[in-house]
């Protein structure tokens, strides 16, 4: 789960990162008030789950609180790589000196966090690591140990020539290794982190996404989702307990398990047909959770026609079978349905689905050749 | 032959009194597993019921299990919350291989657990996966064990129904395998690809290799280099999520394409890159794998 550009910098001030102070404004004339109580020059900033805001014209320098409120007037349901923004961030604009990059995240390869900083802040760290891999010093943090004091200098040392600055560096790093840890977080950056030309460090932006497996034990930040952002499907889909993901096509998917249900997606592709959507049911596919994915897939008016694809395991295909025919029978569906059902039962499964009035298959090449061939007819 | 468990599996079930434990105990009961002990805290002293009047002994922890039983393996059917420690206390208890098939544990939990195993020797399977089956002689996990066969197949998978649609495919063509290992969907996994081509190698009766990737990470890129360097075998390789968008988490915890890294198309060319024959389709899988054991 992405955080907001606020949310993560609460977070950070928490851990005692300094962070210049900020307000969220809803409108424009919040924002007016809040440039006026700040004094001085702010930062108008969209708060939006998206990378290029600044790029797109979401952040804004405003010299006099009535240019904030115009600013604001101009971000405030703007689109951003298709968000729509809802909410600005008032913050003072400070001087800088030198900009830097800081981040750690969970890596795959060594199985625990790593730190990455470097002098060369402010641009897309992927560009630095890309055509000036030099410039980024990694750490790789034992995760029973933490973030230990000469680690935290060794990468601060990266950063400045200036002993004071160091320091300050170096605190921040430990806390933001904390913040990192006490938010399960996966992913924290500072991009940048300034130096002010009074000698401070200050984190002028923050970016923080949450290990969905964390949120279970950590309401409070479970409490920052902002939902406004998703498509209405997908926020349904999780309340449902389905993993769904909005797609552009016109097949919708209804498949159980992650791999297959991608694989489905890719097999619709290679018939020359789009999927609508990705979605799993999981491994159960009780007939209440196909009821709500059947729901969830045909309240997309794109869509043209159904897809089963469900591979039983050790649940028999004909209990399968029987749910999806139960859960049909009480929602209205106004496309076509073809099923695939194959493993233990599937001869008995196919004639359930059969009397029943489907069109079932038991090769998945089959069936989805089959719904592509009624997406692009109808 | 096999690899990881075999006819000399002693298998403790952690969370043997729990819905999907109780219930994957009998499964693996029936289908030949020798499943020794259950654990679960506070139940310890009761019995396990399993199929056919067989029953098991139920332990409060661990080092019980272990010390009254042999136990050499461990399956973790617990809650998220608990699964990474459950991990630690079956390394800690001196497990060779511990099979976590708990979905949804927070990734920092399992960084710690992986590190704590690794330094105990303790080899780790998963989590978020469905376990691993030698046909004919152990399953430890959720696999279907009616869809496979013995056979020389072996087939190492990130997907879960994905893998039983490929092993079906294989099994219904007359090719059986020798084991079926799903490493699972997580980020941080205990046992990747080129551990299990690692096994695969030394496994006498592995004559070809089946290797299901998706989005996500480098493990498939750096298994197919493995391939080329190390491998004398025939590899069939399969990707999911061609059509899948970036940034998106995929059902799977570690199915993301993170910026431009991870891809399918990335990962697909990787394996033609070093050898390994891809299948576009699923059912190609065993299409090609029939072909390599035939040539």
């Amino acid at each position: 789960m992405d955080l907001h550009e606020y949310q993560a910098k609460e977070i950070f001030r928490g851990a005692g990162i300094p962070v210049p102070p900020g307000k969220v404004a809803t409108t424009p004339e919040e924002a007016e008030a809040f440039a006026r109580e700040f004094g001085g020059m702010v930062v108008v900033k969209a708060q939006v789950h998206s990378g290029g805001r600044g790029k797109a014209g979401g952040v804004k320098l405003a010299k006099t609180p009535e240019e904030a409120r115009e600013h604001a007037a101009r971000i405030l349901g703007m689109d951003i790589k298709g968000l729509t923004v809802h909410k600005v961030l008032i913050t003072p604009a400070e001087d800088i000196d030198t900009e830097a990059y800081v981040g750690v995240l969970v890596d795959r390869n060594s199985q625990a966090p790593m730190f990455m900083v470097s002098a060369e802040g402010g641009v897309d760290i992927e560009e630095v690591a890309h055509t000036n891999p030099d410039a980024i010093r990694k750490l790789t943090v034992d995760p029973r140990y933490g973030l230990l004091p000469h680690q935290a200098y060794w990468l601060a040392n990266a950063l400045y020539d200036d002993p004071g600055l160091i320091r300050q560096a170096q605190k921040v790093m430990g806390q933001l290794y904390n913040a990192f840890v006490n938010a399960g977080a996966s992913m924290a950056e500072i991009n940048p982190l300034i130096t002010t030309p009074g000698g401070q460090v200050k984190a002028i932006d923050a970016k923080v996404s949450i290990d969905d497996n964390e949120l279970f034990r950590r309401p409070e930040i479970e409490a920052y989702r902002d939902t406004s952002g998703e498509p209405e499907a997908e926020t349904e889909a999780r309340d449902a307990d389905l993993t769904f993901i909005k797609l552009d096509g016109d097949v919708g998917c209804c498949v159980n398990g992650a791999g297959l249900a991608m694989a489905t997606m890719d097999l619709v592709k290679y018939y020359g047909g789009e999927p609508a959507n990705f979605l799993d049911i999981g491994g159960s596919s009780s007939p209440e959770k196909v009821v709500n994915a059947l729901k969830i897939i045909t309240a997309d008016p794109a869509v043209k026609v159904i897809l089963f694809n469900i591979f039983g395991g050790i649940t028999r295909t004909d209990d399968v079978a029987n749910g999806i025919v139960e859960a049909t029978r009480n929602i209205d569906i106004d496309v076509p349905i073809v099923i695939r059902l194959t493993g233990t039962n599937e001869e008995l499964a196919l004639e359930i689905l059969k009397n029943a009035g489907f069109e079932a298959y038991t090769s998945m090449d089959e069936v989805v050749s089959k719904a592509v061939e009624l997406a692009n007819r109808a | 032959m096999s690899i990881f468990i075999d006819e000399n599996t002693r298998l403790v079930v952690q969370g043997i009194t729990g819905r999907d434990g109780s219930f994957h105990a009998r499964q693996m009961m029936e289908y030949g597993t020798n499943v020794v002990a259950g654990v679960t805290p506070g139940k310890g002293g009761q019995t396990f019921e399993g199929p056919d009047g067989r029953t098991v002994p139920i332990f409060n922890a661990m080092d019980e299990a272990v010390a009254s039983t042999g136990a050499n393996t461990s399956v973790i059917y617990v809650p998220p919350a608990f699964a990474a420690g459950a991990v630690m206390e079956a390394a800690d208890a001196g497990i060779d291989f511990v099979v976590a098939i708990t979905e949804g544990v927070p990734v920092l939990d399992m960084a710690r657990a992986h590190a704590f195993a690794r330094d105990r020797g303790t080899r780790v399977l998963g989590p978020n996966c469905p376990g691993l089956i030698s046909p004919g002689k152990a399953k430890v996990g959720i696999l279907p064990g009616q869809i496979v066969a013995p056979g020389p197949v072996g087939l190492v998978s990130r997907s879960g129904t994905l893998t039983y649609e490929a092993v079906y495919h294989l099994t219904t063509a007359g090719i059986g395998q020798t084991t079926c290992v799903g490493i699972g969907g997580d980020p941080l996994i205990g046992t990747k690809f080129i551990d299990c081509l690692a096994a695969f190698k030394d496994d006498p009766d592995t004559k070809a290799i089946v290797m299901i990737g998706e989005i996500g990470g480098t493990d498939e890129q750096e298994a197919a280099e493995y391939v080329k360097e190390n491998l004398d075998l025939p590899v069939v390789g399969f990707i999911a999520g061609q059509t899948a968008p970036p940034g998106r988490r995929m059902g799977h915890a570690g199915a993301i394409i993170s910026g431009s890294a991870g891809t399918a198309a990335e990962k697909m060319e990787a394996f033609e890159a070093n050898g390994i024959q891809v299948a576009k389709r699923p059912v190609e899988i065993a299409e090609l794998i029939r072909a390599a054991l035939q040539g």
